[in-house]
């Protein structure tokens, strides 16, 4: 809400400064989201007359003028203006030799193609003072010489922007926001009561209430031959132009400064428009109307209609139809004042892709007894602007769908209990009446009434909040809250997040957060098998889907640095992804790299060595250890990788997570030049660990046997080692892989596999025997399992 | 007897131009090996008359120390010079980088969120998280926004079918939390929030943290206190903090918080739009229909609920000037943080 102090100063005028009034409003919960002088534009700008223009003589579109600025200059000043509209006798606002205007632009003396020019006439745009730029501003033709614009226009004013909150409906109108600076610097507010007009013609139309549920009041009055020709005058355009509303034409003027002073929205239709009677009705299906604003739309059935008798005339509470709005051919106008109910109308608006000043109020709530009174304000307004006769006015209610009084109970225990302080009666009682409801004491505290503008106080809550409002919540203390010193379980085997993500971070990862809905294209490429979930309402295509793995985004994120000179990419993130392929959506954290270029940061000492499977297979080894469970790696079927560098990672035989190359294929399609690692696991199985459970140590000394065996080149590695370790018995402590050779020295399709054994008794030092025994069992078991051949 | 004297001397020259241990060991060898110079001269002793036999021989054993003293003194020299000689074929440039001495970062965002979770943890706020794709009665009914409410076109939702949407708060998680367990409860919940809204000031995703405390006797003023103890202990500062009433459909009194510019300590810059003041967060009292349509009994338990904008406290605490950087993931800006 935007809205005049000096308008305000009419309603209520506290001896503060604007700065102490904007500060007053902003405490009490009405944001002032900023104020701006008006006079602070320019300086130097006087009403002056053309009193000749002649074409200059060596450019077509200017012309030399001679303009009379009264007593501000000794003289008639010649200004050189290319404005169409500079004509004699015009009355012109004039920056003198000196003026400042808007952007800090001095006025200084010029030539314009040899010709002097002292000042310049000025546009509204200008000036900062109007939209209009076709032409310099044409001022009122009785506007006296020399007279100082900013006087003449009343600028020596503030435009005040409060940014109400949606339960403050009611200081959507100068009334409204008058009544909060009553309460707040105790000063009487002087209301506009407007005298109740009788009716001159006898003309009216019937009003029927078909949907009282939505509009239980309806007001019309019916105004007969207004002036066509009549304007709106400077005080009205300059209140409702301040509180950001276009002037168009008297009528709908009038109706915008009611909806501006009173909060309660308006409208006038042209009579001769309407079939036969008013009906308040909901719409019918496949009902279109053409609004104001030029759009048709297909009205749906649950929209409040103002229709007549062929055909609707407006959405109620939203924006009127074209065809029944005034024009400058209307003699006779029909006004409405109605009360709609908030939920009839909320989201209307929104749904047909407008927002108009009526439905914002409506939405928010009107005083549901300011109908009568708005609509006498109007008819005044009017009567004094376009004259006319007015009718009588016309009420159609429905008084058991009308709300009624809010009666509620204020305690003074509660008051204690919400805010923590106790208040006096008197104070209580002192802040709550000047808010204008009604108190009777009871035992426990009160009866409060509300009265009908203030709609928002529903329950005891919220007269505990006016009443801390108004007192202000800063003078309350600062109290460090009591209570109880209770620790929360934390348990031991819960793998917090930050602990994986310390881990990643000391690996030399960094962490990015990138957007939960990506590009549909990108994530098909990154997960062909799923139909991602779509956004109804994205706020672009390239962020439509919500991502089924978290790969989009860590890509996105790569080639952004790759493209900016980064050699080394080590990125990682933890999020949900939104899996669809079982029957519910399912929200999975996740935990998810990508890895690309060199393995360490280019260095004198020279390890350029790419990053390859095993350095990512370490990274990820050294979260999974910190659950101390087995996890197994299998080769991965998953199309988006490479089939011979990715692993499918598994505990207890259940999928948990991905490692792999990126497919080349895929890599080029996602247009990352290095080669890429990605992997994914689900947080849920890095979730918890297994605490430390102690061993005695062992006292006697560790053998080591090594052993280098050849196998066909496709055993893996990972199952010969648990094949050992499981043959090897109770003795063998632990089993490794040191080395792997192929090559020349080797038949072809064979491999050479160094192992490492560590064995060890408890309670003795090994003898050979024993331990012979041990690597016999070992040996003869290889060559059974994997047709092993000790190599010489 | 004037031949011991010599005799030291000469080892003392011969000793001095020694510049190896196996030189050393032939010019030992020479004076006092079994053939050497002061060997000899105890082989005159048998020349000598009985009385004078014992005082030769202690001149002789004194002239053997001596010269044993000298050769000890340079054996030490040149093995000090020796070690000298290998460290200094060692050394090397120690202002050369170390290896692979680079570690990774946490994410500015969540570097804040872990020093929120820290601060309230300490008042013993537990963490909860909730799911990101909530739906309508979690994000909005049972916060006291029904569906025609204004308030829920503040919120610029995201929509995924009718009843489902990309939560705008981390609200919701509270009232999952309530739903299951029973009061008194002392939470925060931190997360990715959404609004469909992006311009300048506003991404699409932004963080959150949510907290709640509910009690027999939690009130206004004690809002007021946790809320300056957090601000005050983020900063580091003992900031300026005032409290303004607002609107929030779940919560009543509602309130927003300033504090005092961090930029310019109140003064007015650009930062706080020269008013001085910044606004940090929103809080207040939880309405009773919230904690009702929990089924919590709202005349025995008050509390209050607070929400904190994650990517706001982190520009301000380190001067991040663009807020569309955090999701950018470029390098140079994230190394900054770590």
């Amino acid at each position: 809400m935007k809205f005049s102090e000096q308008w305000l100063r009419e309603w209520v005028n506290p001896e503060i400064s604007t700065q102490e009034l904007v500060d007053k409003l902003t405490m009490a919960g009405l944001e002032v989201d900023g104020f701006e002088y008006l006079g602070d534009n320019f300086s130097g700008v006087v009403v002056g007359e053309i009193s000749e223009a002649e074409q200059h003589p060596d450019a077509d579109k200017l012309q030399v003028c001679t303009v009379n600025v009264g007593d501000a200059s000794d003289e008639p000043l010649q200004i050189i203006c290319g404005a169409p509209n500079a004509r004699k006798g015009l009355k012109v606002a004039v920056a003198m030799i000196g003026a400042v205007l808007p952007g800090d632009f001095k006025i200084k003396k010029a030539k314009l193609r040899g010709v002097h020019s002292f000042g310049m006439l000025c546009s509204e745009t200008e000036l900062k003072i109007g939209e209009d730029s076709d032409g310099i501003m044409e001022l009122p033709s009785d506007a006296p010489l020399g007279t100082d614009l900013k006087a003449l226009l009343n600028l020596d004013d503030h435009v005040i922007e409060v940014d109400l909150t949606p339960n403050r409906g009611d200081c959507l109108g100068i009334r409204g926001i008058a009544r909060e600076v009553g309460v707040l610097t105790q000063q009487d507010v002087t209301e506009v009561t407007p005298k109740s007009i009788t009716g001159e013609v006898s003309d009216e139309l019937d009003i029927k209430l078909s949907a009282p549920k939505a509009c239980p009041r309806y007001l019309g009055r019916v105004i007969k031959g207004i002036n066509p020709e009549a304007t709106t005058p400077q005080w009205m355009v300059q209140r409702i132009e301040r509180s950001g509303v276009r002037s168009i034409d008297p009528v709908v003027d009038v109706t915008n400064y009611v909806l501006l002073e009173m909060g309660h929205p308006m409208h006038a239709f042209d009579l001769a428009k309407i079939d036969g009677a008013i009906d308040v009705r909901m719409a019918k299906k496949d009902e279109k109307l053409t609004l104001l604003d030029g759009q048709e739309v297909e009205l749906t059935e649950d929209t409040l209609m103002i229709a007549d008798n062929s055909k609707p005339l407006a959405i109620a509470g939203v924006m009127g139809g074209e065809h029944s709005g005034v024009t400058t051919e209307t003699q006779d106008i029909f006004l409405e004042s109605a009360y709609f109910d908030a939920i009839a109308v909320a989201g209307k608006a929104r749904q047909y892709g407008l927002h108009t000043d009526a439905s914002h109020r409506y939405e928010r709530g009107v005083d549901y007894k300011l109908q009568r009174t708005a609509m006498e304000r109007a008819t005044e307004l009017l009567l004094d602007i376009v004259g006319g006769k007015p009718g009588n006015i016309i009420e159609a209610v429905d008084k058991d769908e009308m709300p009624s009084n809010g009666h509620l109970t204020l305690r003074r225990d509660r008051i204690k209990r919400v805010v923590g302080v106790s208040f006096s009666d008197e104070q209580v009682e002192d802040i709550l009446t000047r808010l204008g409801l009604g108190l009777n004491a009871n035992d426990e505290g009160w009866d409060v009434a509300v009265p009908s503008f203030r709609f928002d106080i529903d329950n005891e809550e919220s007269l505990i909040e006016e009443l801390v409002r108004v007192y202000g919540y800063n003078k309350l203390p600062i109290r460090k809250p009591q209570g109880e010193m209770a620790m929360f379980m934390q348990n031991e085997n819960r793998v917090f997040k930050n602990l994986l993500r310390d881990l990643m971070v000391n690996r030399g990862y960094q962490e990015a957060i990138t957007y939960s809905f990506v590009e549909p294209k990108l994530q098909a490429v990154l997960e062909p098998a799923q139909k991602p979930l779509p956004l109804m309402n994205p706020i672009s295509s390239e962020m439509g889907v919500m991502r089924t793995n978290l790969l989009p985004g860590l890509v996105q994120a790569a080639q952004f640095n790759i493209n900016r000179q980064q050699s080394r990419i080590r990125f990682f993130e933890m999020g949900l992804r939104f899996e669809t392929s079982a029957d519910e959506l399912q929200q999975i954290p996740t935990i998810a790299g990508l890895v690309a270029g060199r393995r360490y940061i280019e260095s004198w000492s020279g390890d350029g060595r790419k990053v390859d499977f095993y350095d990512v297979k370490g990274d990820i080894e050294a979260l999974l250890n910190a659950t101390k469970f087995r996890f197994d790696f299998v080769p991965s079927d998953k199309s988006i990788l490479h089939p011979g560098q990715s692993a499918d990672i598994l505990r207890d035989g259940k999928k948990i997570g991905y490692l792999g190359k990126l497919h080349p294929e895929i890599q080029q399609k996602v247009d990352l030049d290095l080669d890429t690692f990605v992997f994914e696991l689900d947080l849920e199985a890095l979730s918890e660990r297994k605490l430390p459970e102690f061993k005695p140590l062992m006292k006697f000394p560790s053998i080591r046997r090594d052993l280098a065996v050849i196998v066909d080149e496709n055993v893996k590695g990972g199952e010969l080692i648990d094949f050992i370790v499981k043959i090897g018995g109770n003795l063998l402590t632990d089993a490794f892989i040191f080395d792997i050779y192929k090559g020349e020295h080797l038949e072809k399709g064979k491999k050479s596999i160094a192992l490492g054994m560590t064995l060890r008794h408890p309670d003795k030092t090994l003898e050979d025997a024993e331990i012979n025994s041990v690597v016999d069992k070992v040996v003869s078991g290889l060559a059974e399992e994997y047709q092993a051949v000790l190599r010489n | 007897m004037a031949d011991l004297q010599e005799i030291i001397q000469q080892a003392e020259t011969e000793i001095s131009a020694v510049e190896s241990l196996p030189e050393l060991e032939q010019v030992k060898a020479r004076f006092v090996g079994k053939k050497g110079l002061i060997t000899a001269q105890m082989k005159q002793m048998g020349t000598l008359p009985p009385e004078e036999k014992p005082k030769f021989g202690a001149k002789v054993n004194e002239a053997k120390k001596e010269v044993f003293a000298i050769i000890e003194a340079k054996q030490n020299a040149i093995k000090t010079a020796e070690i000298n000689a290998k460290l200094a074929s060692e050394t090397i440039d120690v202002t050369l980088s170390g290896r692979n001495s680079e570690v990774g970062g946490v994410h500015p965002v969540n570097r804040t969120l872990r020093r929120i979770e820290s601060y309230f943890g300490q008042m013993g706020f537990s963490v909860a998280e909730g799911p990101e794709v909530e739906d309508d009665f979690h994000n909005f009914t049972a916060l006291n926004i029904p569906e025609h409410h204004p308030a829920r076109a503040m919120h610029d939702t995201f929509y995924v079918d009718a009843g489902r949407l990309l939560r705008t708060h981390t609200s919701p998680v509270q009232i999952r939390e309530m739903e299951n367990s029973e009061p008194p409860y002392r939470m925060i919940a931190p997360g990715r929030v959404y609004r469909c809204d992006s311009d300048i000031t506003h991404t699409p995703m932004f963080h959150q943290v949510e907290g709640l405390l509910i009690d027999e006797s939690t009130t206004f003023v004690d809002l007021k206190g946790v809320l300056y103890e957090f601000v005050t202990h983020f900063f580091e500062k003992d900031l300026g903090v005032r409290f303004r009433p607002s609107y929030f459909p779940f919560t009543e009194p509602s309130a927003e918080m300033d504090i005092e510019c961090v930029m310019c300590s109140g003064e007015g810059c650009r930062v706080c739009s020269h008013t001085g003041w910044l606004e940090i967060l929103g809080c207040g009292m939880v309405h009773p229909k919230v904690l009702e349509s929990v089924n919590v009994d709202s005349e025995k338990y008050t509390g209050f609920a607070f929400g904190i904008g994650v990517e706001r406290l982190t520009m301000l605490r380190y001067g991040v000037n663009d807020l569309r950087l955090f999701f950018e993931n470029d390098l140079n800006f994230l190394k900054q943080f770590n």
